[in-house]
This record gives structure tokens, sequence and C-alpha cells, in this order.
């Protein structure tokens, strides 16, 4: 079975660590926030001025003036700080982020990402999209292993515009978690029950296959 | 006005000297810390072809949004934009033009213009499009994009508070591109929600010293809401 966007999240929070400060791009990123393991303690990065984002406001902590990236109402966690968008992207592009997590439309064996702009359809911009993929060290792509018409998203080489070249190490989909490394994909692990074939069927560039690949536990 | 009083008791004064053509450099991420009173002083002075360099447009009927209703904008340099219908139909139709940014980009664009600094290289952009064309070098092995500072004729910023000499403070994420936007227009015009003597405000917590600021107004704000996520308490 495929993970759901919730599995997906709980895998990506393996990654996380006591004491990181750690960006989540909008959309299913977002979800990684739910599933942070108790008793550690991460502390969330909006890239528009805040370290220490909170949960949304109740209605009568409603504050205009307190919003995240996503231009969503927030509040702010314990320990937070608020700062300039220019004080925000330096530590974002001075590396002090220590992990960011954003979605993709693909990824190829190059570490090359799409995902900000599909040509023929309406341009909105990168937002900061750019500057996250070329100022972080640790990145994971989460992302579904394929577009709605079953084309594969984990390419030999990105097709649409890209947000960052030679940048993206791992990748988890719905199906595996995937690192990048020497110009091709390497499996790590699989979704429960998704078999090896398939993985590599539906992955356009070269994967390279291990002699175990395990499953992701829940 | 006399010495260090930035005080001006008009809108009209605030933005007096804004002419067709000049290029407004405004703070504000979404609709979040707009300087939506000097906004509409523009659009009722009805000046046109701005460019207008800010991380969005505004939405219908609000922000920047507004600008668009009447085409005074010729040209938006932002990092993401289209929460709005009529910006999408006066891009498609050729009537708006627009240069994506990066969002660090824009921010660093404006932070350099303030601080004397012509150009910057930077990492973000490098091998995409927004790279294309522009000087690239190599910093202990990896490769760099140069990118240019953007100087605007007018800054419009918003602040919380602000003493008469215009030493300001931002309040929570309003904060966002409006202390660099202040530093990056010839002329910068920061409007408050509220205006107090100077020696009230203690030094060591200004975010945005005087010397940026040229004209300075006392509003009242909406603070309109673009995404009201709230949870159950």
């Amino acid at each position: 079975m495929a993970l759901s966007r919730d599995q997906m999240a709980i895998r990506v929070a393996r990654e996380l660590e006591d004491g990181y400060y750690v960006n989540l791009g909008i959309g299913i990123p977002t979800l990684v926030a739910n599933h942070v393991p108790e008793g550690m303690d991460v502390m969330l990065q909006s890239e528009n001025g805040l370290l220490g984002m909170g949960p949304f406001p109740t209605e009568d902590q409603i504050d205009p003036d307190l919003i995240n990236a996503g231009k969503q109402l927030v509040t702010t966690a314990k320990g937070a700080s608020i700062f300039s968008s220019a004080e925000s992207f330096a530590m974002i592009r001075g590396g002090h982020v220590d992990l960011t997590v954003l979605g993709a439309f693909e990824v190829d064996v190059n570490g090359n990402i799409a995902s900000w702009m599909i040509p023929g359809k309406l341009i909105k911009g990168m937002g900061g999209a750019m500057d996250l993929v070329a100022g972080a060290d640790n990145i994971v792509v989460m992302m579904t292993h394929a577009d709605k018409y079953g084309n594969s998203k984990l390419l030999p080489q990105c097709k649409l515009p890209l947000t960052g070249a030679g940048c993206i190490t791992q990748v988890l989909t719905d199906l595996a978690y995937v690192e990048i490394k020497d110009g091709k994909f390497h499996l790590v692990e699989r979704a429960p029950g998704v078999s090896v074939e398939e993985i590599v069927e539906k992955t356009a560039g070269e994967m390279v296959v291990p002699d175990h690949v395990p499953e992701i536990q829940f | 006005m006399a010495g260090f009083d930035k005080v001006v008791n008009t809108y009209e004064e605030a933005m007096a000297g804004l002419e067709d053509g000049m290029t407004v450099i405004a703070g504000g991420f979404g609709i979040c810390g707009i300087p939506e009173n000097l906004i509409n002083q523009i659009k009722k002075m009805g000046t046109k072809d701005l460019t207008i360099i800010s991380n969005n447009c505004g939405i219908d009927g609000f922000g920047l949004g507004v600008l668009l209703e009447d085409r005074q904008i010729k040209k938006m340099v932002s990092s993401y934009v289209g929460e709005n219908k009529l910006f999408e139909e006066q891009l498609l139709s050729g009537q708006l033009e627009v240069e994506l940014t990066p969002q660090g980009t824009l921010a660093e664009k404006m932070r350099a213009a303030g601080a004397g600094i012509p150009a910057f290289y930077t990492a973000t952009g490098y091998g995409t499009d927004i790279g294309e064309g522009k000087d690239v070098r190599e910093f202990n092995g990896r490769k760099y994009i140069l990118e240019e500072s953007t100087q605007g004729d007018f800054s419009i910023v918003k602040a919380w508070k602000a003493d008469r000499y215009g030493n300001a403070i931002y309040r929570n994420t309003a904060m966002n591109f409006n202390p660099m936007a202040a530093t990056a227009g010839k002329i910068c015009v920061m409007e408050v929600e509220e205006i107090v003597e100077p020696g009230e405000l203690d030094p060591m917590y200004i975010h945005t010293p005087g010397i940026y600021v040229d004209r300075l107004i006392q509003g009242t704000f909406e603070k309109r809401i673009e995404k009201r996520t709230v949870r159950e308490g």
C-alpha cells in the first residue's frame, strides 16, 4: 500500500532531532509538525520572519499581525523570536536551519528539483523556495512518486524549470525513501507491501537497489 | 517640520512628490504589515506607470491590489503574486509586467540598496532561469550569481509605533520586509499606529532608526486577514 499523507509525515518526522530548527514548506510538509516525537523539542521557522511558530490561534488569540509564510494566522511558541525577512533569509542562506522539508513536481538523479512553475499554467512565483533549496544542507523532498497521470516524478533529468540545481539528496514518496548520490537514485526503504519491482518500474531515473530494502515500519 | 521631527499631518503631504513612472518599494508580506493608507493615497493621486517592488501585490480590493483597478502599476517586482483576479487578467493581457524574484534575494536587494551595496553574490537561483545571463562566480567550490540591489524613488512602510524622530518598532510578523524597505527608498514614508514623543521608546528596542525615515504619519488600520485559520479553544 502506498503511504498516506500522514504516514509520509510520520516517516519524515523520524529525521528530526532534539534541538532542530526546521522549515516546513506549504502543503504536505506542514503535516510533519503533527508528528514530532514526544519529549523532543524542535522549533519551526517561517520565512516571513518567525522562529518558533505555534499552532493556529483560538478565536480569542487572533492577531492579524501574526502570520506564517503561508499567510495563515498562527501563534508563537515558547522561546520564539521575530525578525525581518532579510534576517530570516540570512538564517536560511547561511545554512543555520537544520532541516528543510518541501514538496516538488520533479526531482532528478543529479539532485535537481523543479517545484515552482509549470509552463502554460499561471505562474505565481517561487516565493522562498529557491532560497531554501540553495541555502539548506539537509533537505527532504516529500512528494508522490508519480503524478496524477501516472508519470514518474523521479527523473533522469527534470523537464520543468528548476527551483535549484544539485541540491537534493533525500526524497520521501508515497512508495519509497530514496537517496540521491553519484548521479543515481538509491532505494533505501519501501512502503509496507510495495514491491521493489513496482518502485523501480515507477522510477524513470536510474535506481540502485541494494540486496535488502526494508519496509517502513509504523 | 523642525530638526529631527519627521511628522506630517496629512496623507497628501506624506506622498507629495510621487510622480508617474517612479519606483516604489513597499513593505508587507501578503496583506500583513502593509502601508494600507499610503497605498490608498497613491490610488487617490492616480499616479501611473509605477514600478512597485514588494513581495506580493495584495488582494482584490485591498493593499496593492487597489492600484491595479485604475492600471496604475506598469511593473511588479515580487516573489509571489496572483492572489488576485485583476492581477491575473492584466498579466495575461500584457498590461502588466512582472519580474519574479526569489524572496530572500528580494529582501537582500532592498537591504543592500539601503546599505550602499550595488550588488551581491548568492547561491539562490544558480542553475535556474533566474540565473540566466547573470554573472557567475565560484567561491569555495560553490557557484553563485550576481544580483543587483534595487533602490526606490519612494519607499512606503508600516510600523507599529514610532517617536516623532522616526525611531520605529514593528509588531510581530508585521515587520517582514518593512525594515529593509525603509532603508531602500530615496524618500521613506512611514505610517504607524501610534506616534510618541522622543525618549518614550527604549533606544535598545528600536528596529528602524529614525535616520532612514523622511516622513512619518499616524493612521488607523483595517488589518484585513487573508487566511483566517483558527482552532477550537
